[in-house]
């Protein structure tokens, strides 16, 4: 959510104060980066620091990493590494592999099981995630429905990015996206844990996509339009 | 498991050190501990084997680091920080901690401060010396080296080698805190640089 940020950059360590320009009504969240102490707001990670007035507010430090920590409610793409009974241990670039029930599929009963098997790709959500227990995937959301989560198809290619990189391709109208569309059709499951997988018509062009996405975590907009310039001539 | 941080070289002067940082990942049953994140330092000199003077930094470095690393939001995972001196011109350890406080900075672990690490010398006749040269550091009468917390600029380490009065002391520590304001600033600058790339 790229929202009108406040362009300051905070290092660790800080008692922040936080001077609302009109006084906030409700209760004020702490997002990632910032934690209550009774000192008041201590920033834990340094980045921008950025502000949605909705809803009451909302304060967190948008921070640059490649490691994943997960998240309750977080989508992200797992590999299935072992089948343990009626569970699945997935492997979510986290410190600890995420399961997942043989359950937790969209129309799936005891009699119905999913055809999962070791070095699947899954996009799921997170269940539960804290720091003191293990994660737990599921594929439906809370209605039942399975909303495009699931095993992912065969072919394609996963690789893996920062996460900055994937909050900003998932933000809405994402330049890179709408540049990329415009040059070949392709499939693309973007997850949280700096996974993305990509399946265009032909190998070549998946691999072309690969590294224009790898790629533009470090290029200008410019370079970007004429590496796809470029590209789109040839 | 994938570098949790590309690795960045602090310089200084002529002494510079690599560092990489790993985590929070999977521990082994024996290292794990349930309540907080187990954080280990691993120092490697240029040349030959670690022997025992870089296991005591690594000790000394690592409890620097917890002390300012919030492991409790990370029980039963491991952080591994991999120290590589690729020159050593003098205040090694100083620049270890400087190199350690960016590495964990530039990997995204949540701190609860910053630290920074300065060295400095005292000579026979009493005179102050910061980020001496190997050559200095061999004259000197005492070195000592101070890791500086950010923020109230509290001592997190002290090492000293050689003699030296408690008032000589004090007035290392006061200098070492006037230079550790330098250092914090050159922190936020590389920052500042690095996120402003967006």
């Amino acid at each position: 959510l790229l929202l009108p940020a406040q362009y300051d950059e905070d290092a660790e360590g800080e008692r922040l104060l936080l001077s609302a320009g009109a006084a906030p009504v409700g209760r004020l969240l702490c997002g990632p980066g910032l934690r209550r102490s009774p000192a008041g707001l201590l920033v834990t990670k340094c980045g921008l620091l950025r502000h949605r007035p909705a809803g009451g507010g909302a304060y967190w430090v948008d921070s640059q990493q490649k490691r994943y920590v997960p998240v309750k409610g977080d989508h992200v793409i797992g590999i299935v590494t072992a089948k343990a009974g009626d569970v699945f241990k997935l492997d979510v670039g986290g410190s600890e592999p995420a399961s997942l029930s043989y359950l937790a599929f969209e129309g799936a009963t005891k009699r119905n099981r999913p055809n999962v098997q070791v070095g699947d790709l899954i996009y799921g959500q997170f269940l539960v995630a804290n720091k003191d227990m293990e994660p737990e995937m599921v594929c439906i959301d809370s209605s039942g429905k399975s909303s495009g989560m699931g095993i992912i198809g065969q072919d394609g290619f996963l690789f893996k990015v920062s996460l900055g990189l994937i909050r900003k391709l998932l933000a809405p109208k994402c330049e890179i996206i709408q540049d990329l569309s415009q040059l070949y059709p392709f499939e693309l499951v973007l997850g949280m844990n700096g996974r993305i997988w990509v399946k265009a018509k032909t190998v070549q062009q998946t691999l072309i996509i690969v590294n224009i996405l790898e790629a533009s975590e470090y290029m200008t907009a410019e370079q970007r339009k004429q590496a796809l310039a470029r590209l789109s001539g040839n | 498991p994938a570098p949790a941080s590309p690795p960045c070289p602090p310089r200084t002067g002529d002494t510079s050190v690599l560092a990489g940082l790993y985590g929070p990942a999977e521990a082994k049953l024996s290292k794990e501990l349930p309540d907080r994140a187990a954080l280990e330092v691993l120092l490697r000199p240029k040349v030959g084997l670690p022997g025992v003077l870089e296991r005591s930094r690594e000790q000394q470095l690592r409890q620097t680091c917890e002390a300012v690393v919030l492991g409790v939001l990370h029980p039963r995972t491991a952080v591994t920080l991999v120290l590589q001196v690729l020159s050593d011109a003098g205040s090694l350890l100083s620049c270890c901690l400087n190199a350690a406080c960016m590495g964990l900075l530039d990997a995204g672990l949540p701190l609860s401060a910053l630290f920074c690490g300065v060295t400095c010398t005292l000579d026979a006749d009493g005179s102050i010396l910061l980020d001496p040269t190997t050559r200095q550091e061999q004259e000197a009468r005492a070195v000592l080296s101070f890791a500086i917390r950010s923020g109230d600029r509290k001592v997190l380490m002290a090492t000293t080698k050689g003699s030296c009065s408690v008032e000589e002391m004090q007035q290392c520590l006061a200098a070492a805190q006037r230079a550790a304001d330098t250092i914090f600033q050159f922190y936020r600058d590389s920052l500042c640089r690095r996120y402003s790339k967006d």
